[in-house]
């Protein structure tokens, strides 16, 4: 059976992907296809970031009673990202190709370390908290998925 | 599982002058290198033992390889071993002032065979490395996180010990401290101190940071698992094989030789292997500096492989030194600047936008350190690679080879001082 850990973690690595896609267009200065790939990267990333601040980590919270904890910084990472997701678009729009690889640069290493801290610690943490109620929240996670 | 324990705290992060201090000051000692060489001339490649080489070397080794490494842990290994580490600040001041003080007094005691110079010079490493491996020891063992990086770095941390332990013997056995035979500890000072220390810190790093910056495949759990481990139980058997009776000291050393060698080059192999999977499909410098490393690498385990069948190259007085340029300068000193263009222009963009109010946006990391700069630092680090290897042909070229090792580490030096100056004006 799937867990959470590994339903995140290819969820991160689908990113990824875009990620790559958009950046390449970017350099290319291909600004269409830059647009469609940086929106379809932008629209998984906060998908994936809506499952976690809206299920995974209250879940985690309610069960663990640490709510200034690692939720905490990880949701402050999102708005870090968030902000550089808006930069980056608006470097799209400008056809900034300079302020897109830059911004890019950024977003590729504050997002991998912190995926590396949500796959390494974070998951297996909730994974070990939830027990026998991990399979509920992995099945709301997947339905809100199923509604957007 | 509390969080300061799980690896997800704020406060681990120490503040950004901690690594800085030791990353501005390691192109200087890489600047002094040229110098060395550009005064030296051809007769530093006559042996290795030339007082000019042995000198070069640790301004190489300790200057700038452990200065960097040093600095770039004290930041790492509380965010990756998810333990801060107690008193950074203080532990700075005691590794940074001592090594740098220490690295000058030992390379000018080789440099002038002065033996007082060298004696002096053990209290300052000596205070440097054990303030440091004290301090990395006290997080490493406070930490509840167990994979292949932080066990790689407790065995990089071990040869480390071993490696400046056996410095400190060495230099007090030439400052006349005590009566030891010079070429087996020498032997083992290299061994634990390039193979150890710096290849297998190399490796741990290389297991989070190569899928990272270049979006690669992970690399294959079976290797992470048992190659750090290996490697350094083989250099112990290496180091413990010359004690056995006669034909059984030869075969171990020439096996664990081997094996060494073997373990390295599977460590490079699968590095370009992964870089080749990459889903990032830019070439950044980074990368650039990480394949020159580890073509570099492999390149000095063939070196070694063909003097181990031919005695005339093993004669060869040229050989050790080619070894060293292949390892230290094309393998370590690349691995360790593509590390640091990453490194440095994030952690100037991580603590700017904590500091800046919500409407000045941070510059990015291009605008911190734009990339015109840095590749053309690797330019002219490729070029000092080639003189350097071509001046073992011909000697003359070891004019050249200085010249361009000096620009490089200047275009190093003065891209780390731009992003720190723009840290400065900004986070005023």
């Amino acid at each position: 059976m799937e867990t959470i850990s590994e339903y995140l973690s290819s969820d991160h690595h689908c990113c990824d992907d875009y990620f790559a896609t958009a950046e390449v267009h970017a350099a290319k200065r291909d600004w269409a296809a830059a647009a469609a790939s940086f929106e379809q990267f932008r629209s998984t990333m906060t998908h994936h970031f809506e499952m976690e601040e809206h299920i995974l980590f209250p879940a985690f919270e309610q069960e663990t009673g640490m709510t200034q904890g690692p939720t905490q910084v990880m949701r402050m990472e999102h708005e870090q990202m968030r902000e550089l997701f808006a930069r980056m678009a608006a470097a799209v729009t400008a056809q900034d190709a300079d302020e897109y690889a830059g911004l890019s640069e950024t977003l590729l290493i504050l997002l991998q370390q912190h995926n590396l801290k949500e796959e390494n610690v974070l998951y297996p943490m909730s994974e070990q908290a939830f027990g026998s109620k991990g399979e509920a929240v992995l099945r709301q996670m997947k339905e809100m998925s199923t509604v957007a | 599982m509390n969080a300061p324990d799980s690896g997800l705290s704020l406060e681990q992060a120490p503040p950004i002058s901690v690594p800085f201090r030791f990353f501005l000051s390691a192109p200087l000692f890489l600047l002094l290198a040229a110098l060395l060489l550009l005064v030296s001339g051809p007769q530093v490649l006559l042996s290795r033992w030339t007082p000019a080489l042995l000198a070069l070397t640790h301004l190489i080794t300790l200057g700038f390889l452990s200065m960097i490494m040093i600095g770039a842990l004290m930041q790492q290994l509380p965010v990756v071993a998810g333990a801060p580490m107690r008193r950074q600040l203080l532990v700075a001041w005691m590794v940074h002032i001592p090594l740098l003080a220490g690295t000058l007094m030992l390379v000018s005691g080789l440099l002038y065979s002065q033996t007082a110079l060298l004696r002096l010079a053990i209290f300052p490493l000596g205070l440097a490395f054990s303030s440091f491996l004290v301090a990395a020891a006290g997080s490493l063992s406070a930490s509840q996180v167990h994979h292949a990086t932080t066990r790689a770095m407790r065995f990089a941390g071990t040869s480390l010990a071993l490696a400046a332990g056996l410095g400190i013997t060495l230099a007090g056995t030439l400052g006349g401290y005590f009566n030891l035979p010079l070429n087996e500890l020498v032997g083992l000072h290299v061994g634990w101190g390039l193979l150890g220390w710096v290849g297998l810190l190399v490796m741990g790093v290389a297991y989070q940071v190569v899928p990272m910056f270049q979006l690669t495949p992970a690399y294959p759990a079976r290797l992470t698992r048992w190659l750090g481990g290996s490697v350094f139980l083989l250099l112990c058997g290496w180091s413990l094989a010359p004690q056995l009776p006669l034909p059984l000291a030869t075969w171990g050393t020439s096996l664990t030789a081997a094996g060494l060698a073997i373990g390295f080059a599977l460590f490079a192999g699968t590095t370009l292997y992964l870089h080749k999977k990459r889903r990032r499909k830019l070439v950044d410098v980074t990368l650039r500096f990480w394949r020159t490393g580890m073509l570099s690498l492999l390149a000095a385990i063939a070196l070694w492989t063909t003097a181990h069948l031919t005695s005339a190259i093993a004669d060869d007085p040229r050989y050790p030194i080619a070894l060293g340029i292949l390892f230290m300068f094309g393998f370590a000193i690349s691995v360790v600047i593509g590390m640091l263009y990453k490194i440095v222009p994030f952690l100037v963009w991580l603590h700017l936008q904590s500091r800046l109010p919500r409407d000045k946006p941070a510059p990015n990391m291009k605008q911190i350190i734009p990339d015109h700069g840095s590749r053309r630092h690797w330019w002219m680090h490729m070029a000092t690679l080639l003189l350097l290897l071509g001046s073992m042909a011909w000697p003359q070229l070891v004019y050249p080879a200085g010249l361009s090792l000096g620009l490089a580490s200047c275009m190093l030096w003065l891209n780390l001082l731009a992003a720190t100056r723009l840290y400065r004006q900004l986070a005023r």
